[in-house]
C-alpha cells in the first residue's frame, strides 16, 4: 500500500510537470497569434486593404466592474459606462459638452410657464426584444420610476423629487409618437436632467418581466445589445443590427473589461490586450505620448478637487482663518506637480465651462505674508490641525497623499501646524461626512453640467449631511440657490449663480484646488472616440482603422 | 480511520460555529454605514434611513446575528447588499476562479520548492544550496505587487511571451460551464482556449506560488538535514543503496509531516489573501470579491466570504490531518 501511494504522488508530480512544461514550450507557437496577426492586419489594412478586414471589436479597460445595467437604479459611473450604449434618452448632451440634443425624442416645446414639455418621439424605433418604443413606454418608464422609493432609484429622487413631493406631476401619452409632462413648478435644469444616463428608456415588456433581475438583461433600443457579463472581469456588448439610425453603430462588438491597477490597466493596453484604457495616471502621460502606437485622450474637465475646511470646527469656523489658509496655498505649484500641469487651477467651485460661472472673480492668489496676517489678525492660537488625505487616486485627485504633504508645508510656512491622517475611503467619506475632519480632500464630479448640480448639491445648507461636507451654512448663498432653481429665465438665472459664488468667495468654506483633465490612452487605430466630460459616453460612432 | 475522520469532522462544529459569530462581530466593528456607502456619496439622509431599515440594520445585533446563522444552515448565504443578487450563486465564479489559479501556483510551489529543499540539503553547504537558499530568502521578502508588475514588464511587454491580466482572451470567450476554465476548455474540445487559459495563469500563478515557494524549500531543506543525519540513512547508505534513492525513498518520506503541514497552510492562505495578485493581474477572484465588498461595506458578502474561505482552510487542515495518519501509521487518534 504504502509503496502504491508513493507511486502516485510521483506520477502526480510527473503528470504536474509534463503540464507545466508542455505550457512552456507550446507558448512561442500560439501567444504571437493572437496580437501578431491584428498587428498585421492593421499594417496591411492601412496600405492595401479595405477596411473592412479589421475586426471591429474594442476591448475598453476600466478601472472596475458594473454594478448593475439597469441604469435607473444605479449610482456609479463604471454602470452608466455600459448602460450609455445599450439604453437611450429623449434628449442626449452634446458629444464632448452638456449642451441638449434629440435623442429619442426628435423635438421638444417648453410652455411659457414651464410646467409643460411636450416630446415628439422618434419612429420606428424598436427596442431590443422587438417591441414597439413608443410613448406608452415613456410613460410606463417614468411610472416605474416615480412608483419606487429613493433607495431603489435614486437619481430619479435626487433630480426629479424636492421635499417628497413630484416635480413631474404626470406623463401622458397623447398619441403614438408624443409624450407630455406636466410639472408640480418650474425646473430650470429639466431637460438637461432628463437626458441623464440614468433616465435611459428600458423595454416595459422586460422590467415588467424581469423584476429586479432587469440589472442582470437589461433591454434598451440603444446602438448595443447585451451579451454576456462575466462578473468583476468582463461585460460583452454587440452591435444591434436593428438600430434606428443608418449606418451605426460601427463596432460590431464592445468589450468592458475591468482592470483595477493603473499601472497593469497600462500594460495590458501596451501589449494589445485591451484597445482603450480609462485612468490613466497624469505620471504616466509621457509614457504614452512617447509610444508610436498609442494615442492619449483627454476628456473634457467637469470636476472640481478641493480641500474642504469644516465650517463648524475651530479654527475652521473663523472666517479669517479660512481665507488664510485659501492664501497660504499654492495651487500652482500642486497642478505643476501632481497633475502634470493637465489641470486648471480652480477659483469657483464649479468649472468655467458651466453656465452660471463667475469669471469676474479672481482666486486667491498664493501670498503667505497676507495669510499670516489675518491668521494674526483672527488670533489662531496655533494648535494643531488634521488634514485628511484621500485614500484613493479619483480623477479630480489623482495623486490625495502627496497633495497633502505639499499642502501641509505651505501651512506650516504660515504657522499652521497640521498632521496628516487617512482611513479606508468609506470609512474616510463617513467620517467627513459626520463633520469629524479638520480640513479634508475631496472632490465631485458633474453629472449633468448645471450649476444646481455643484453649487446647490455641494455647498446648500440643505445638503449638509450628504453632500456639503464642510458643513458650509449661508441663508442668503440658500436663497439664491432656490430661487435658481425654478428660474426659467436664463439670464436671471446665471446671476443668481454669480452672486452666490460671490458670497461663497468671499465665506471661503474650501480651498478650491483644481479641475482636472482625466486622461485615457487608446490604441492608434481607435477611431472616433469622444469622452464625455461626465464620464460616461456611447460610443457609438467609434471604430477600428 | 473512518471513525478517525468522522470525530475530526464533528470537531469542526465548534470551531464552524464561532468563525461565524467571530466574523460576525469584526464586520460590525468596523466604522462606516452600509446604507451610506451603498447609495454613495449623493444620497439623502432619508434614503439611507429607509435602506437601513430594509436591510434589517436597525435590528439588535443579535438579532442579525440569529437570522445569519439561520440562513446558513438552509443554505442561504444572504443577498449582496450592492448587486442584490444571493450570494450563493452570485460566488461560484470568483471561488473557482480562485481555486484554479490557487492550485496551479501550489503545483509550481511544491514541485519547485521540494526539490529545491531535498536537493539543498542533500548537498549541503554546496553552491546550490546558498544560491537556492538566498534565492528563498529573497523570495519570501518579495513584495508580490512589485514582482507582478516586474513579471508583466518582462514576459508581457518586452518578450511578448504571456498576457498581462485576465483569464482568458477576451476577444475568444471562453463559454463557462464549471467556471474552472482549464476544465471548461477541454469539455469542449478547444484545445486552442485550454492553451490560452495556462498562458493567462503563468504570470499570476508564479507571482503567488513565490511565497510558499521560498516557505516549502527552506521547510523542506531543514526536514530533511534532520532526517538525513539519522542511523538508518547511514545503513541504507552503507548497505550500498544509492543515494538518490536514499533521499528521495527512505528520508523524504519521514520528512514529510513538517512539509505538508506547510504546504496546507500555505494553501488555504493563498485562497484567502491572493488579493493583491488578483489586482495587479485583474484576477476575478474571491479575494477582490470580498476586498471591492469591504469597500461598500457590503456586510453580507464581507461575512459570508470570511466564512467561505474560512471554511476552505478548515477542510484543508482536515485533510492534512488525515493525510499525517496515510504517511505515518503511529499518527492515531486517541
Amino acid at each position: 500500500m504504502k509503496k502504491s501511494k508513493l507511486w502516485s504522488i510521483g506520477l502526480f508530480l510527473l503528470l504536474a510537470l509534463s503540464v507545466l512544461l508542455a505550457a512552456c514550450s507550446s507558448e512561442e507557437g500560439t501567444t504571437e497569434e493572437p496580437t501578431g496577426t491584428s498587428e498585421e492586419t492593421t499594417d496591411e489594412t492601412t496600405t492595401e486593404e479595405a477596411e473592412e478586414t479589421v475586426p471591429q471589436t474594442l476591448v475598453f479597460g476600466r478601472g472596475g466592474d458594473s454594478v448593475s445595467l439597469d441604469p435607473a437604479i444605479v449610482t456609479d459611473g463604471e454602470s452608466f459606462k455600459v448602460t450609455e450604449n445599450i439604453f437611450e434618452t429623449l434628449l442626449n448632451f452634446g458629444d464632448q459638452d452638456t449642451t441638449i440634443h434629440p435623442g429619442l425624442a426628435e423635438e421638444w416645446e417648453v410652455s411659457e410657464d414651464g410646467l409643460t414639455y411636450t416630446f415628439h418621439l422618434q419612429e420606428g424605433v424598436k427596442f431590443h426584444d422587438g417591441t414597439d418604443f413608443n410613448a406608452e413606454a415613456v410613460v410606463k418608464n417614468v411610472e416605474r420610476w416615480k412608483a419606487g422609493n429613493e433607495e431603489q432609484f435614486y437619481y430619479y429622487h435626487s433630480m426629479f423629487k424636492a421635499e417628497g413631493k413630484d416635480i413631474i406631476a404626470n406623463v401622458e401619452a397623447v398619441d403614438d409618437v408624443t409624450v407630455v409632462f406636466t410639472l408640480s413648478r418650474p425646473q430650470a435644469p429639466f431637460i438637461k436632467n432628463i437626458a441623464m444616463s440614468a433616465f435611459g428608456i428600458a423595454s416595459p415588456t422586460a422590467f415588467e418581466s424581469a423584476g429586479e433581475a432587469f440589472g442582470d438583461n437589461p433591454v434598451g433600443t440603444g446602438p448595443f445589445k447585451f451579451v454576456d457579463w462575466k462578473r468583476n472581469d468582463s461585460i460583452t456588448v454587440a452591435k444591434n443590427e436593428e438600430y434606428w439610425q443608418e449606418g451605426l453603430p460601427k463596432l460590431d462588438t464592445i468589450i468592458f473589461r475591468a482592470i483595477p491597477d493603473n499601472s497593469a490597466r497600462l500594460n495590458a493596453l501596451m501589449t494589445g490586450e485591451i484597445d482603450l484604457a480609462d485612468g490613466i495616471n497624469p505620471s504616466d502621460s509621457q509614457t504614452v505620448e512617447s509610444n508610436a502606437d498609442l494615442q492619449l485622450i483627454e476628456r473634457p474637465s467637469m470636476n472640481v478637487g478641493y480641500l474642504g475646511l469644516t465650517n463648524t470646527r475651530p479654527p475652521f469656523d473663523n472666517k479669517l482663518v479660512r481665507q488664510a489658509v485659501n492664501y497660504a496655498i499654492d495651487k500652482q505649484a500642486i497642478v505643476d506637480a501632481f497633475y502634470q500641469g493637465r489641470a486648471e487651477v480652480a477659483v469657483n467651485p464649479m468649472p468655467s465651462s458651466i453656465s452660471g460661472y463667475n469669471d469676474e472673480i479672481t482666486g486667491y492668489e498664493y501670498n503667505p505674508e497676507k495669510a499670516k496676517e489675518l491668521l494674526a489678525e483672527a488670533g489662531y492660537d496655533g494648535s494643531e490641525i488634521e488634514l485628511w488625505a484621500m485614500p484613493v487616486p479619483r480623477p479630480y485627485m489623482p495623486e490625495g497623499q502627496k497633495v497633502a504633504e505639499a499642502i501641509q508645508k505651505n501651512l506650516s510656512d504660515v504657522g499652521i501646524p497640521s498632521k496628516i491622517v487617512t482611513f479606508e475611503w468609506a470609512t474616510y467619506l463617513e467620517k467627513a461626512k459626520n463633520g469629524e475632519a479638520d480640513a479634508f480632500l475631496l472632490g465631485w464630479t458633474g453629472d449633468n453640467g448645471d450649476a444646481d448640480n455643484f453649487i446647490y448639491t455641494l455647498l446648500d445648507k440643505d445638503t449638509i449631511g450628504s453632500n456639503n461636507y464642510a458643513y458650509y451654512s449661508n441663508d442668503e448663498v440658500h436663497e439664491l440657490l432656490i430661487a435658481a432653481q425654478s428660474e426659467i429665465d436664463e439670464d436671471k438665472r446665471i446671476d443668481l449663480y454669480k452672486q452666490a459664488q460671490e458670497i461663497i468667495h468671499d465665506d471661503a468654506p474650501w480651498v478650491p484646488l483644481a479641475h482636472s483633465i482625466p486622461l485615457l490612452a487608446a490604441k492608434k487605430g481607435v477611431a472616433g472616440y469622444l469622452p464625455h466630460p461626465t464620464g460616461s459616453e456611447s460610443l457609438i460612432n467609434v471604430s477600428m482603422e | 480511520m473512518l471513525r478517525y475522520i468522522g470525530r475530526r469532522v464533528l470537531h469542526l462544529i465548534p470551531v464552524l460555529l464561532g468563525m461565524t459569530f467571530v466574523v460576525f462581530l469584526i464586520i460590525r466593528a468596523i466604522p462606516g454605514d452600509p446604507a451610506q456607502v451603498i447609495l454613495g456619496q449623493q444620497a439623502t439622509e432619508e434614503a439611507t434611513k429607509a435602506l437601513r431599515e430594509k436591510l434589517g440594520l436597525d435590528q439588535p445585533w443579535y438579532i442579525q446575528y440569529f437570522d445569519y446563522l439561520k440562513g446558513l444552515l438552509t443554505g442561504d448565504l444572504g443577498e449582496s447588499l450592492r448587486t442584490r443578487q444571493p450570494i450563493s450563486t452570485e460566488v461560484w465564479p470568483y471561488l473557482a476562479a480562485t481555486i484554479e489559479l490557487a492550485v496551479f501556483a501550489m503545483i509550481i510551489a511544491v514541485i519547485i520548492g521540494m526539490n529545491a529543499g531535498i536537493i539543498s540539503a542533500w548537498f549541503q553547504n554546496s553552491w546550490f544550496d546558498y544560491t537556492a537558499m538566498v534565492i528563498a530568502l529573497i523570495g519570501v521578502s518579495m513584495p508580490i505587487f512589485w514582482l507582478g508588475l516586474m513579471e508583466q514588464w518582462a514576459f508581457s511587454l518586452e518578450l511578448k511571451w504571456l498576457p498581462t491580466s485576465g483569464r482568458e482572451e477576451v476577444r475568444d470567450p471562453v463559454q463557462a460551464i464549471t467556471h474552472f476554465y482549464l476544465i471548461d476548455t477541454v469539455i469542449q474540445g478547444r484545445v486552442d482556449q485550454f492553451w490560452v487559459a495556462i498562458k493567462h495563469l503563468i504570470l499570476p500563478g508564479v507571482a503567488l506560488a513565490t511565497i510558499p515557494m521560498a516557505i516549502i524549500a527552506r521547510m523542506t531543506r531543514s526536514s530533511m538535514l534532520e532526517v538525513l543525519r539519522s542511523d538508518y540513512i547511514r545503513t541504507a547508505r552503507a548497505k550500498g543503496q544509492r543515494m538518490g534513492k536514499v533521499v528521495y525513498k527512505h528520508a523524504l518520506k519521514n520528512a514529510l509531516i513538517p512539509i505538508i503541514t506547510i504546504i496546507g497552510l500555505q494553501t488555504g492562505l493563498l485562497l484567502g489573501g491572493a488579493i493583491l495578485t488578483e489586482t495587479i493581474f485583474s484576477w476575478p477572484g474571491i479575494g477582490r470579491y470580498i476586498y471591492e465588498a469591504i469597500g461598500y461595506r457590503d456586510y453580507t458578502v464581507i461575512q459570508s466570504g470570511i466564512l467561505i474561505v474560512a471554511f476552505m482552510f478548515v477542510m484543508i487542515n482536515l485533510v492534512v490531518d488525515i493525510l499525517y495518519s496515510a504517511i505515518d501509521s503511529r499518527i492515531k487518534y486517541n
